[in-house]
């Protein structure tokens, strides 16, 4: 694909369905919707009026005096942008006096700019430059004594762009796209008349502004004021290829901006479904890491974890794999052995690790990365409604009325999903913002933020979810707000009015749990009469929900209260699970379960089963096989020996860092294929290098179900995509597989999974992206689930009895440990530590009360070492009343933090899900790192030794 | 097999009871056994339902009575350990 511009109509589409106007327009009819500006029907007739200020990607702001037009029997020439289409209208976009007048226009905007389009970064993509040209300008007559801005210093001090505000025209499309898009409010024009000039935050370098480096006035400035540093340094880019970040469960759709095979800068989509032309500053800038000098290129082995790395060839690396995996289930019995599946890695690479496991290795011992994060998600929602997945797309929060936000922080977890729905709690003129309640211990940034401020916000005790839910469904049911002809309808009856009474009884009342929660009863009943009051509601959450003893309770009682208030089954409403990972959804879709073949199918079940024998020619066991935590139990125990793990990094990632080493150091095989030499690959026998998303071809599926095609840009530098490897590996080993693309193992998918039989990377091509199911009844997905029904047939509600988790709180450790995320850091950091985002947060910190605090005579930048029954580490303490007394906070992005040394074997009861979210500890002042950080830091040192070849004498 | 796979297996089994039970007054026996059949795997079953044999320590009333219903379930065999 050649490069474009991406073509930019000037202002937004009307949203709705407005009836249609016909106009006339330099001759030519036109028929548009009513509210469109006569710019945009300008441009829908393929004329460009000229313009500065406007963008379609931003409300219409009429300040640049450039896209005027002669209107008949209208006064003077109005600006097109602002002016709105009527029925009859005479329009003339170029006549002489207009012409005049946008020479005047611009010929002033010159008389303050630098004239050097020549080394500017911006020159051949420059829309002043563009409008010189299309105006005609050929003089401008001020000279160069007066006064001007050309000689202002630049702000570099962002990463990733440059603010130089000599070339900047005052168009204000940066402080709107702040404002308008992102919701951050970081921009602003600070001065007056001559004197007016873009600020970030009070007059601060963009580093220190409250910016957080989206990327959405850069892509949005008409010049090179704000421009990235990369484009300043390579050039512009020549051609673009459409693809899909590989970030978290937003999904957010780029084009990456090419120049040869050099990447140049990656630019957020318009027509991308998820992200809508936003992304966030992972997405758009750190992408660094796949040239990072610590990237693995060449396969390695070694015989024993003690040894230093040797770098051998492909043939060499996946013969000896082969050869290990076939010796150790000889030894030891086919089951022996198993896989992990990545959220990181496409849907067929995940599908093709799950079919290696049980065609080649002949067991269900498939496990993925959801194990710790959604398994929760899928046994609640497909226990209630009958489908393991959200129910709505992103778009659906444009009709809620009422948000509520269970142990989520979309701002820094899910930022353009956050960005979206700030936009719809503030609202618009004339549209009142929806409401919002926020069900989390700490005070998230979203409870309150320019122009939002959370009407609830149930600061709960960490582990008491459903006690909270419970308490809301107790108020719905006994003050008679339940939606009764909703649940006659869709519900089973019979159920509910057992739940009803259930949830009735007076243990389950705000006030008898306002003990338990730490929240005012009356804040509950506030919370839930909104909800179940305030129109559209809909229920967005994350892994506060889920990594608990309880987790999959909570989603249940989620459905339930759903279901109670009638809030499914539309636009606006739902239950809407945020996924961490860009393909979560997809990778549980796959069949990367123990006891789920793709499309959620139990391997019990001899119907789905035979689908894939007949395919495959070989018998799939009809047991499941082992979860992450049970493959590690087996191999202390000594009969889980050999382990394929594709990009992931479980020695980091999962709880009890003590107990996940003990496994790794007792099995025989470890096989980590990733980009770095992770902390799993302390423990692994061999390393095959991976692809970055930038190198392979496949598709993802994001939160909302939508699978969307990731496109090759540039050569793996590693050599093969990771779906060629494990085709390697299944090949060695004596499975074959022939796959010639990824297209080829997306054809086999949708034959054997009934919910992707639609599915093809010409449907993709064609459409873009599409939600699953699709297939017959459903061609080109489905945005929004359970519309006339439940998959299941009758939504089922079920008791939600709170049961509080074993992790108690206790002279020794009386302070409750939470975790979450940053905005600039995803997961165990292993891509963006290795960026420039580590500029905004090098270290992970501990966040205590001031009071909690000031009792351990800590202050804020302190060592403080944190210890529970599981262990102990150091980091240094934030004091903030963000979190509340009693509680403590950290994220987990840095493996010298090394957090999960202090969380506990507890886990969901439904799924072992690992309650990440409750540990009890104890924290107090320290002169440093813990002794076992030191020596971890040690030993990962001596396990990343790499052979160098002896020299030559 | 550690002593510490089996604290857990048993811990897990009794997890799963009492939220049934909660869940389901007077059905969290068959509700267990059957979680148990569709999410452990065979050589997880063989650990507990040998541990049951053994005399079933730290197993709940509800735990207990899912194990010995999964044994019946199996062929009242009860695998031994390691078989899976």
């Amino acid at each position: 694909m050649a490069y474009n511009r991406e073509i930019d109509l000037g202002t937004p589409a009307v949203a709705g369905d407005a009836a249609p106007v016909e106009l006339t327009i330099d001759g030519q009819a036109v028929r548009v919707p009513a509210g469109t500006s006569v710019m945009r029907a300008a441009a829908m007739l393929g004329t460009t009026i000229p313009r500065l200020c406007a963008t379609d990607t931003l409300d219409a702001f009429g300040s640049c005096r450039l896209c005027l037009v002669e209107i008949d029997g209208r006064a003077g020439t109005p600006a097109s942008c602002t002016t709105p289409v009527a029925a009859g209208m005479v329009v003339k976009t170029q006549t002489g006096r207009l012409q005049t007048l946008r020479r005047g226009v611009m010929e002033l905007y010159i008389s303050d700019h630098p004239l050097d389009c020549l080394t500017c970064p911006a020159n051949g993509d420059c829309e002043l430059q563009d409008m010189a040209g299309a105006v005609g300008l050929r003089d401008v007559r001020y000279g160069d004594a007066g006064a001007n801005h050309l000689n202002l210093a630049k702000d570099e001090s962002n990463p990733y762009f440059t603010f130089d505000t000599s070339k900047c025209i005052a168009c204000s499309r940066c402080v709107r796209a702040c404002d308008e898009v992102q919701g951050t409010f970081a921009l602003t024009i600070e001065g007056r008349g001559f004197g007016s000039r873009v600020a970030a935050s009070q007059g601060e370098a963009f580093f220190d502004s409250e910016c957080v480096s989206c990327g959405a006035c850069v892509a949005a400035c008409p010049t090179a004021t704000l421009i990235e540093k990369k484009v300043i340094e390579v050039g512009t880019p020549d051609r673009s290829v459409v693809t899909t970040c590989a970030y978290c469960g937003v999904g957010c759709t780029f084009r990456a901006e090419m120049r040869g095979e050099a990447l140049v800068r990656m630019v957020p989509h318009k027509a991308g479904k998820a992200n809508h032309g936003h992304s966030c500053v992972k997405g758009r800038f750190a992408w660094g890491y796949a040239n990072h000098r610590e990237r693995i290129l060449s396969p390695m082995i070694r015989a024993s974890i003690t040894e230093p790395w040797r770098e051998v060839s492909w043939d060499v690396a996946i013969a000896y794999t082969a050869s290990e995996f076939r010796r150790i289930q000889q030894a030891h019995g086919k089951d022996a052995v198993g896989g992990i599946t990545s959220s990181r890695c496409t849907n067929e690479e995940t599908f093709l690790v799950q079919k290696l496991v049980r065609a080649a290795f002949g067991n269900n011992n498939v496990d993925t990365c959801a194990r710790v994060c959604h398994s929760p998600t899928g046994y609640g929602l497909k226990t209630t409604f009958g489908t393991s997945a959200g129910t709505q797309d992103f778009d659906s929060v444009e009709h809620s009325d009422v948000v509520i936000i269970i142990g989520a922080n979309p701002t820094d977890g899910h930022p353009v999903f956050a960005s979206r729905l700030k936009q719809r709690l503030r609202g618009k003129p004339g549209v009142a913002g929806a409401r919002l309640i926020v069900i989390d211990p700490r005070r998230t940034d979203i409870v309150r933020s320019p122009h939002i401020e959370a009407d609830h916000h149930l600061a709960l005790r960490p582990g008491t979810n459903v006690a909270v839910l419970t308490a809301m469904a107790h108020v719905i049911v006994t003050e008679a707000l339940a939606d009764e002809a909703f649940i006659r309808e869709r519900c089973d009856w019979s159920e509910y009015v057992d739940w009803a009474a259930f949830i009735a009884e007076a243990r389950h009342s705000p006030e008898a749990t306002e003990a338990l929660t730490g929240v005012p009863a009356a804040e509950v009943r506030g919370a839930a009469r909104l909800y179940a009051g305030g129109g559209n509601g809909a229920i967005y959450y994350g892994l506060g929900v889920t990594e608990h003893s309880q987790g999959s309770t909570t989603v249940m009682a989620i459905a339930n209260l759903a279901m109670v208030t009638g809030n499914i089954g539309r636009e606006g409403v739902g239950v809407n699970p945020l996924r961490g990972q860009n393909n979560v959804q997809g990778a549980c879709d796959m069949g990367s379960f123990p006891h789920e073949l793709s499309g959620y199918r139990h391997v019990s079940d001899d119907g789905a089963r035979a689908i894939f024998s007949t395919l495959w020619g070989i018998e799939i066991d009809a047991e499941p096989g082992l979860r992450i935590p049970n493959m590690l139990d087996a191999a202390v125990d000594g009969s889980f020996r050999g382990l394929y793990i594709q990009g992931e990094d479980i020695l980091q990632s999962d709880p009890d860092t003590r107990h996940v080493s003990a496994g790794l150091a007792a099995m025989e095989c470890v096989v980590v294929q990733d980009l770095f030499l992770n902390e799993t690959a302390n423990y692994a026998h061999v390393f095959l290098p991976g692809s970055t998303f930038l190198e392979k071809n496949g598709t993802f599926t994001n939160a909302e179900r939508r699978i969307q095609r990731v496109r090759k840009v540039m050569t793996p530098r590693n050599g093969m995509e990771d779906w060629e490897i494990t085709q390697a590996l299944s090949n060695a080993i004596g499975y074959p597989m022939h796959y010639a693309h990824p297209s080829e193992i997306m054809d086999e998918i949708a034959a054997v999974t009934p919910t992707f039989a639609g599915v093809s990377y010409d449907l993709l091509d064609r459409i873009g992206s599409v939600q699953w199911p699709c297939n017959e009844q459903a061609p080109e997905g489905t945005p929004v689930m359970h519309l006339d029904g439940f998959v299941r047939g009758r939504g089922k509600f079920v008791r939600t009895e709170y049961v509080a988790t074993e992790e108690r709180t206790g002279p020794r450790f009386p302070l409750l440990l939470t975790t979450g995320r940053i905005l600039s850091q995803y997961n165990v950091g292993a891509q963006t530590r290795r960026t420039e985002n580590s500029r905004w947060h090098a270290e992970d910190v501990l966040e205590i009360h001031p009071h909690d605090a000031e009792q351990r005579g800590i202050v804020a930048g302190d060592w403080v070492r944190i210890a529970s029954r599981a262990g102990e580490t150091s980091l240094r303490a934030d004091v903030t009343d963000r979190v509340a007394p009693g509680v403590v906070y950290t994220t987990f992005h840095h493996p010298t933090t090394q957090a999960n040394v202090v969380t506990t074997e507890n886990s969901d009861w439904a799924t072992n899900c690992p309650e990440y979210k409750v540990t009890a500890v104890q924290v107090g002042r320290s002169n440093g790192p813990s002794e076992w950080q030191l020596e971890y830091e040690a030993r990962t040192q001596l396990a990343r030794r790499i052979e160098t070849a002896e020299p030559a004498e | 097999m550690s002593a510490s796979t089996l604290e857990r297996e048993v811990r897990m089994a009794n997890q799963i009871a009492a939220e049934f039970e909660n869940q389901q007054p007077g059905q969290a026996v068959a509700a267990t056994a059957d979680h148990i059949v569709q999410f452990w795997d065979p050589r997880m079953k063989a650990q507990i339902l040998a541990h049951a044999l053994a005399g079933g320590a730290g197993l709940s009333p509800l735990a207990a009575a899912a194990v010995a219903l999964l044994r019946g379930k199996q062929g009242g065999g009860g695998a031994a350990p390691g078989d899976g």
